[in-house]
């Protein structure tokens, strides 16, 4: 019994290491799908992030300029994808495209030119990285029955970054519904002509938008690379940032729901590997791939309308042309 | 200016801001090769040899191209009714499955000239009935189909790990791959071809897929500008409230696009698993799916246009795996990154310099005096 109850609480704090990213990315994304601006290139952003900051961190050896070119890189696409769609009115799906292809070629090309280690970043030693930090307490916890191990298994021990990820959740919620650019964001997502004409810039909310989408996903690169990881490892967002974007959906484009949804992706993730040969009665052993393919599964079955509705902003993807 | 308004000719629509945009594009990644020390006309030198240079060089180009051209086609054919097909990868490897089981299952008992067809079929089948369940998502459940083929993907790629480690490896092979087809199965390759007619070739994967892929240009060129359905997919594209007044299903469209574009992709099966690799395998894709979107874009959904854009990333691809053995500092990314560009300035950014361009003719027809409507 003791022996599950810890298998369960190591789940969940693996749970809460692998959702971090997820967590930075959905929320980046629901900047910026609520004003209108469909987001495909969190993963590209996140991949050019973490790359940045592996670089950084490794010439540097400072972490915390390491955090500052990961965003700033983020930022830079952000406003690449704002320049594509927001001042151009391009396709925003075909922008996202080209920003993820552009970067899971660049970022080996550079790694190889810069490293010479085939698209890996030299691995940083601790003063370089986000380190696990105990929390004040943990230690005179670790006694006390159920709250000593919750408090010091699964809360306390973790990076900087992972408590930024979820006190981003209810910043989010909080700036999206309760301050007036959160209004005007919801507002120019669902109808621009309205914002428009109450004499408020379409595009400069949209700017806005793309820039705290930047902002977030530059956060999730540097958390794989220098704080989960010590390095940079080509292609080593794995899609997550597509999770993520379905994480967002699943959430229906809402702080909570989406970072639960994360949250059960994570898990998945950190059981798939502990399920692996398992015999479930009935089914037999589960394979380790239906349980990775089981985020986007879902996400499929709830876009068709099977698990309740998702319904997306309904100004999203269509680029707001001023009546001339 | 104040001058009547003077009427922009086709050729600067279609065909110099297309250039143009593929110019900056390629610009661009002169200026990434520049800044890792590579000299950028050394490198096109390169490449322009190691991919046109010698015979078994073309062959390979040919052989990339190939595989351009079946998904550039089946990106093209959602385009035209404004679908975006993100899930050009995930049909093309369930179409090689299709093709991998089939000939699994029939080439001890059939000749060649049987497997043949059914292979091009079941690779057709399989992709499209994989661009169906998005299809109808998006065309009866309004779901968008740029998330779910973006889903299907990731599906595919779990489900074929699944059928190749767990059901479809040949036993007591380490490496996840089914067993190696029967000569009935092998799609011949074109040095075999030449060879018939007693003409030396040297070895290259180029196959006679090669001639598939442009058999389906002419194909999907007859079906989208001159048959009904061709109509109804670009009347849709073009005006989905219009198409319904025509008297058009736009669901219905939406289903044979979807259908006609999986089976496009599906077809890069005859070429990997039928016609180099003789078996089934893990990513045997290898992103061409996605290289479609920039053969696409690239090529203005027209089969003329994607024939020369799919040469152009065949070249590419071989002449910049040429690249990266000559020059130690440049990978075979570098063909991804430029793909990047290519969707980024002439997909994202193709309204950028219309403006200019189009305000730079009138300027220079203005000032030559010339009657502008000549050319149109």
């Amino acid at each position: 019994m003791a022996d599950l109850l810890l298998n369960l609480l190591l789940s969940f704090d693996a749970t809460l290491r692998v959702a971090t990213p997820l967590v930075f990315c959905a929320m980046a994304g629901l900047f910026s799908e609520r004003s209108g601006v469909i987001d495909i290139s969190l993963e590209g952003k996140m991949l050019a992030a973490a790359f940045a900051a592996a670089s950084m961190a490794a010439v540097s050896g400072s972490a915390w300029l390491a955090l500052g070119t990961g965003i700033l890189v983020s930022i830079c696409l952000a406003l690449l994808h704002g320049f594509a769609c927001i001042t151009h009115r391009g396709d925003q799906v075909v922008s996202g495209v080209a920003i993820n292809i552009l970067v899971s070629g660049l970022t080996v090309v550079l790694g190889i030119a810069w490293f010479a280690r085939g698209g890996q970043t030299p691995s940083v030693g601790p003063e370089a990285r986000f380190t696990p930090i105990t929390l004040p307490g943990a230690e005179a916890l670790a006694d006390v029955p159920v709250i000593g191990a919750l408090y010091s298994e699964l809360i306390s021990g973790h990076n900087l970054l992972v408590y930024v990820a979820f006190a981003m959740v209810p910043l989010t919620w909080w700036v999206v519904y309760r301050t007036r650019f959160g209004l005007r964001l919801r507002a120019v997502g669902e109808n621009p002509n309205a914002v428009d004409t109450a004499g408020i810039s379409v595009a400069r909310l949209r700017y806005t938008a793309v820039l705290c989408d930047g902002v977030l996903c530059g956060f999730a690169g540097t958390y794989l690379s220098i704080a989960q990881n010590a390095a940079f490892v080509r292609e080593m967002t794995a899609g997550q940032g597509y999770i993520a974007l379905a994480a967002l959906i699943f959430g229906k484009w809402r702080p909570v729901p989406a970072m639960l949804a994360c949250l059960m992706f994570g898990f998945l993730d950190a059981v798939a590997i502990r399920l692996q040969g398992v015999e479930v009665p009935v089914i037999g052993p589960i394979p380790v791939q239906l349980i990775q393919a089981l985020p986007y599964v879902l996400t499929v079955v709830l876009l068709a309308g099977f698990i309740g509705r998702a319904v997306a902003p309904k100004a999203i993807g269509t680029p707001y042309v001023k009546e001339r | 200016m104040s001058t009547a308004p003077v009427k922009i000719p086709r050729w600067v629509d279609v065909g110099l801001i297309p250039v143009i945009n593929i110019a900056l594009a390629f610009l661009v990644s002169g200026v990434i090769l520049f800044a890792i020390d590579v000299h950028p006309l050394e490198a096109v030198e390169i490449i322009l040899y190691g991919a046109f240079g010698y015979d078994e060089a073309l062959g390979y180009t040919l052989y990339y191209t190939t595989n351009f051209v079946f998904t550039g086609l089946a990106v093209a054919v959602a385009f035209h009714a404004s679908l975006f097909n993100i899930g050009g990868e995930g049909q093309a490897y369930i179409g090689g499955l299709g093709v991998g089981l089939g000939i699994l299952a029939l080439d001890p008992y059939l000749p060649f000239i049987v497997i043949l067809p059914l292979a091009i079929l079941l690779s057709a089948a399989f992709g499209a009935a994989w661009a169906a369940i998005p299809a109808y998502l998006q065309a009866y459940r309004g779901s968008h189909i740029v998330i779910t083929t973006i889903m299907f993907n990731f599906i595919a790629a779990a489900l074929m790990v699944y059928l190749m480690v767990n059901v479809l490896i040949q036993p007591g092979s380490m490496s996840p791959e089914s067993r190696e087809f029967a000569e009935a199965g092998h799609l011949p390759f074109m040095h075999e071809v030449f060879g018939w007619f007693g003409v030396k070739v040297t070895p290259s994967p180029l196959n006679l897929s090669v001639v598939w892929a442009a058999i389906c240009c002419l194909l999907v060129w007859v079906f989208i500008w001159h048959t009904r359905w061709g109509y109804e997919i670009r009347t849709v594209g073009a005006n989905e409230t219009a198409a319904v007044y025509a008297g058009i299903d736009p669901k219905k469209v939406i289903m044979l696009a979807m259908c006609v574009s999986g089976a496009l992709a599906g077809f890069v099966g005859i070429n990997e698993v039928m016609g180099v690799h003789h078996r089934l395998l893990l990513n045997f894709t290898a992103g061409y799916g996605f290289t479609g979107i920039a053969v696409a874009l690239m090529g203005r959904n027209h089969p003329v246009g994607i024939v020369l854009a799919s040469l152009l990333f065949g070249m590419l691809y071989q002449g910049g795996a040429e690249l990266a053995f000559e020059e130690p500092k440049v990978t075979r990314e570098m063909v991804v990154t430029i793909q990047g560009l290519v969707i980024l300035f002439s997909g994202a950014l193709a309204y950028m310099m219309k403006g200019p361009v189009e305000r730079t003719y009138v300027r220079i027809v203005g000032m030559t005096q010339r009657p502008a409507a000549q050319e149109g």
